[in-house]
């Protein structure tokens, strides 16, 4: 017992995210509504930003900027900086899911003006009325 | 089909927590997501580019393909939304509301009624949904849209000391033109910035990245090697990198920018580019 509550307490980040990633999941799956899966998707898309974000943590170290100054640079360690290289990833990822989020958005106000709602089965009904099934 | 939802998020969440408890602890210095490559990037930066923001040059410098790519990916989605909404404007526009400015009096004038000129001082046009008319609103968007534009250029011409770059800046830019949009209305704002100069701005953005590259490669180096820019800046290989990373940054921010105001104005309106929200 006193060893699982040590090794949740070591990877809580992965817990947060898994947690995240569920909500997002789920709501991916099962809701009906076109902007609430659309939202479950940008939940989806966060919590995979936040893991990888909480890989690039050590503890006690500092952000990755090189200290500098007008003096001589001292010799740079890299066990003192925390690792860039997630956040590089995430930096980026982050506008293309603003990006990607408008073009779902886009696609939604299309289907919209298509069927005139956005609930999932009034649209499939639709579609399967319009097929002469 | 919600309990199967529920099941299968659940057996996935469960499979997952299983499996993450092999990974490396919160905060373990020697994980190997930061053994193998990081160090380098860290070790590195300051003699191989002179920027001390060791994101920044991982961003433009290390990994300037990928970066390229996904300006690209930001410009194609604004492009998505284009030809996804875009419409052109009816001949007969359907009923119109005037505000008579000196009266503040509303106005509804149907379809095909004679319209106010477009220029009008006396009759102002205004959205059918919801229009009020707030001085607060107004002349506060009006004072704050200035230094947040001064900030986005501050964050877009810093990011090599500090934390920032094209993505934060044009993000920040973009988002001073949504809230003159927001605060007055659609068509003021697509008066001054309008959809023509955001397509151009979104493609010389993107042109501005691959070019650089490109020039790198007429200089005789690699691809998106800003070594070879040495001559043009006068200055050593190290501070022809860091220029070469401002360069592209600005075109990250131009196309950032771009795009932003593009997908509003196409979503706010439902591509009429008429009323807004």
């Amino acid at each position: 017992m006193e060893n699982l509550i040590h090794m949740i307490g070591a990877k809580f980040n992965y817990i947060a995210y898994i947690i995240l990633m569920m909500i997002g999941l789920y709501a991916l799956i099962a809701k009906n509504n076109l902007v609430k899966k659309i939202i479950g998707m940008s939940i989806f898309q966060t919590s995979i930003i936040l893991f990888y974000v909480s890989t690039a943590y050590k503890t006690g170290k500092a952000i990755p900027i090189v200290e500098h100054g007008h003096g001589a640079h001292s010799v740079i360690h890299a066990t003192d900086y925390i690792n860039p290289l997630p956040h590089v990833l995430m930096l980026t990822a982050i506008v293309v899911s603003v990006a990607t989020l408008g073009v779902a958005l886009a696609l939604a106000i299309k289907v919209y003006r298509q069927y005139g709602t956005l609930e999932e089965d009034d649209i499939n009904s639709q579609i399967r009325i319009q097929a002469g099934k | 089909m919600k309990i199967t939802g529920l099941v299968t998020v659940i057996i996935c969440g469960a499979l997952l927590i299983f499996y993450a408890m092999d990974f490396p602890d919160f905060g373990d210095g020697t994980s190997p997501a930061s053994t193998y490559l990081s160090p380098y990037f860290i070790e590195h930066t300051i003699e191989d580019a002179n920027v001390p923001n060791i994101v920044t040059t991982v961003l433009a410098d290390y990994r300037g393909y990928d970066t390229m790519y996904e300006t690209t990916v930001v410009f194609t989605a604004g492009l998505a939304c284009f030809f996804l909404l875009r419409r052109k404007e009816s001949q007969n526009p359907p009923a119109r509301f005037y505000r008579h400015t000196p009266t503040g009096i509303t106005l509804r004038i149907e379809e095909g009624g004679k319209l106010p000129a477009e220029g009008s001082k006396v009759f102002m046009r205004i959205d059918s949904l919801w229009a009020p008319d707030s001085l607060i609103i107004k002349n506060t968007c009006r004072l704050v849209i200035a230094f947040i534009q001064l900030f986005a250029l501050y964050v877009v011409a810093h990011g090599h000391h500090s934390p920032g770059g094209g993505f934060q800046g044009g993000v920040l830019l973009g988002s001073s033109i949504i809230l003159f949009a927001i605060s007055n209305d659609l068509r003021r704002s697509i008066k001054r910035f309008n959809e023509k100069t955001s397509a151009i701005l979104g493609a010389l953005g993107v042109l501005l990245y691959a070019g650089t590259g490109f020039l790198c490669l007429l200089l005789g180096a690699h691809f998106l090697n800003y070594k070879a820019l040495a001559p043009i800046f006068r200055s050593t290989a190290a501070m022809a990198r860091s220029h070469g990373i401002l360069c592209v940054e600005i075109g990250v921010a131009f196309a950032v920018m771009a795009v932003m105001i593009w997908i509003y104005y196409n979503l706010s309106s439902a591509g009429k580019h008429d009323e807004g929200l």
